[in-house]
């Protein structure tokens, strides 16, 4: 099953960890608000996704399993 | 010119300003099924409401005893035939949309939306105020249909005209005693993205009317919890006529992928601005032309709205307004909105006028509409200033792409769309400000920002 990395955006106030915690899909914009690749995150970064939603102070990141 | 900044000038005159267009190449002229107007019969220019009598001699009953009988699978499955699709921007399929609240477990709830917070339209205004027994009549089949027996009419609090139709108009019913559902009229902040259905959901539960992260969306958990369907009112206003004319009569005009006909918000350098109902798919030309031509030569013309698309005035004329034909120009007929800029305005200062205004009614909620669009209209302030370099310019596209699709609801998506537009279409006088400084206009009329917060009360 694939899964995909996703921000509540009305949560989200921009504190940054999930870009640390997981550069490889995640980016900062100007605001330091997070960019989030759409792809489905690939097994062997499964880990690293879940660090970064365990990570997040609002609660605001999550795997969202697909539907398709 | 409006005193007022975020309004466009050439703001359309009352809503009851209303002009026809006839479909000029109709597939048989003088036919009863191709003749316009439909939504509009019997609506005057400074008319009054049309009272329950007047309406009922207009359009008749709604006599088909198929739709009364089994009330919901018969007038959905006509809806469906008909091919109708919403009229408040989304065209999303009015029938699919019946289905899938009627499929839902609970007993639902209908909300007949005609909030229209988008300052340059006035249609549903025009509707609610000279048509509301129509706009009713659809809330209450659409309630049989999928087997709600409570509908609630939202009107824009600040459409004073319009609310006092509806009000008229609910008390004439109740009187009559002629609906069985309960029908109410709630009246919703005068904010833009307040009719956003998840928003008016928000609101109509008690807080305030900004939109919520979905899923759940309305249909599957609304008011009070309930499935409920949002509708734009003249979605439902058009269903009241497919009860009663059938789905062929529906389709005689309009396009194959958008049947019928729509109401058209026409402003700015026109002779007659207005709200015209038109054929889908009447060419942009033969709009202007009904409405007097053109006051003066113009530059360009933004369709669907403050969330839509510059089209370069040549361009804009030969197409017609249909999503299959503006869909190839990056752009969709929206809520019916066309928007005529004459060649001695600046279509960069304009657009920095609606950005700022765009930016201002963001509901304060997610990270990137509320910074982007804040930095996105400042940035296009320092163009129209002439401030400006390309490394802006690229910032600017830069930050309309990265905003996409980041937000709870649309509402950054679509000012990034209108500023990529902008930015494509008026490139010449793009270039100009950077080589020239400031044109005429943009010395004159350069918008502020606002300098008070806005108050948080004036979302509930």
């Amino acid at each position: 099953m694939s899964v995909r990395l996703r921000v509540n955006p009305i949560a989200c106030e921009g504190h940054g960890l999930c870009a640390e915690l997981f550069p490889e899909w995640v980016r900062l914009d100007d605001w330091g608000f997070p960019i989030i690749k759409p792809e489905s995150v690939p097994h062997d970064l499964r880990e690293h996704a879940e660090r970064a939603v365990d990570a997040c102070p609002t609660l605001a990141l999550l795997l969202a399993k697909e539907h398709r | 010119m409006s005193a007022n900044d975020s309004r466009w000038p050439g703001q359309p005159d009352g809503p009851n300003v209303t002009h026809i267009l006839r479909p000029r190449d109709a597939a048989l002229p003088g036919a009863a099924e191709t003749e316009l107007p439909r939504l509009l019969a019997g609506v005057h220019r400074g008319g009054q409401a049309a009272s329950l009598q007047a309406h009922l001699n207009q359009h008749g009953r709604v006599t088909d005893g198929r739709v009364r009988q089994s009330e919901r699978s018969a007038l959905i499955e006509l809806v469906e035939q008909s091919g109708l699709l919403g009229r408040g921007g989304g065209a999303f399929p009015t029938g699919r949309k019946l289905r899938a609240v009627a499929e839902r477990r609970r007993q639902p709830v209908v909300v007949a939306n005609g909030s229209e917070g988008e300052p340059a339209s006035n249609k549903d205004k025009l509707l609610l105020t000279s048509a509301p027994h129509l706009v009713i009549d659809g809330a209450v089949l659409a309630a049989a249909a999928v087997g709600a027996s409570e509908a609630i009419i939202c009107v824009g609090r600040d459409a004073g005209g319009a609310q006092a139709a509806v009000t008229r108009a609910l008390d004439e019913r109740r009187r009559q005693r002629i609906d069985r559902i309960e029908l109410r009229l709630a009246a919703v902040p005068p904010r833009y993205v307040a009719g956003e259905e998840s928003a008016l959901v928000n609101w109509l539960n008690g807080g305030p009317a900004k939109p919520t992260l979905v899923p759940p969306r309305p249909f599957e958990r609304g008011v009070s919890g309930r499935p409920t369907l949002v509708q734009n009112v003249e979605t439902l206003a058009q269903l009241a006529l497919i009860a009663r004319r059938g789905a062929d009569w529906f389709r005689a005009i309009g396009t194959t992928e958008q049947p019928g006909s729509a109401l058209v918000t026409l402003s700015g350098a026109v002779a007659r601005p207005g709200v015209y109902e038109i054929a889908i798919g009447t060419p942009l030309q033969d709009l202007i032309v009904v409405a007097g031509g053109a006051t003066s030569q113009l530059e360009a013309f933004l369709v669907g709205g403050y969330f839509g698309t510059w089209l370069p005035a040549r361009t804009a004329l030969a197409l017609p307004l249909a999503d299959s034909a503006l869909r190839t120009a990056d752009c969709s007929l929206g809520a019916g909105i066309v928007m005529a800029l004459p060649a001695d305005r600046c279509g960069l200062v304009e657009t920095a006028r609606i950005v700022r205004y765009l930016a201002d009614e963001n509901a304060g909620q997610c990270g990137p509409c509320i910074n982007g669009l804040a930095a996105i209209a400042n940035a296009l302030n320092q163009i129209v200033r002439g401030n400006h370099d390309q490394t802006l310019e690229q910032r600017l596209l830069r930050w309309a792409n990265e905003i996409t699709g980041r937000g709870a609801c649309h509402h950054p998506d679509g000012a990034a769309r209108l500023v990529k537009s902008a930015l494509r279409t008026f490139a010449d006088e793009l270039q100009r400000h950077e080589r020239e400084g400031p044109c005429r206009t943009s010395k004159r009329n350069v918008p502020a920002p606002r300098l008070l917060p806005t108050p948080e009360q004036s979302w509930r």
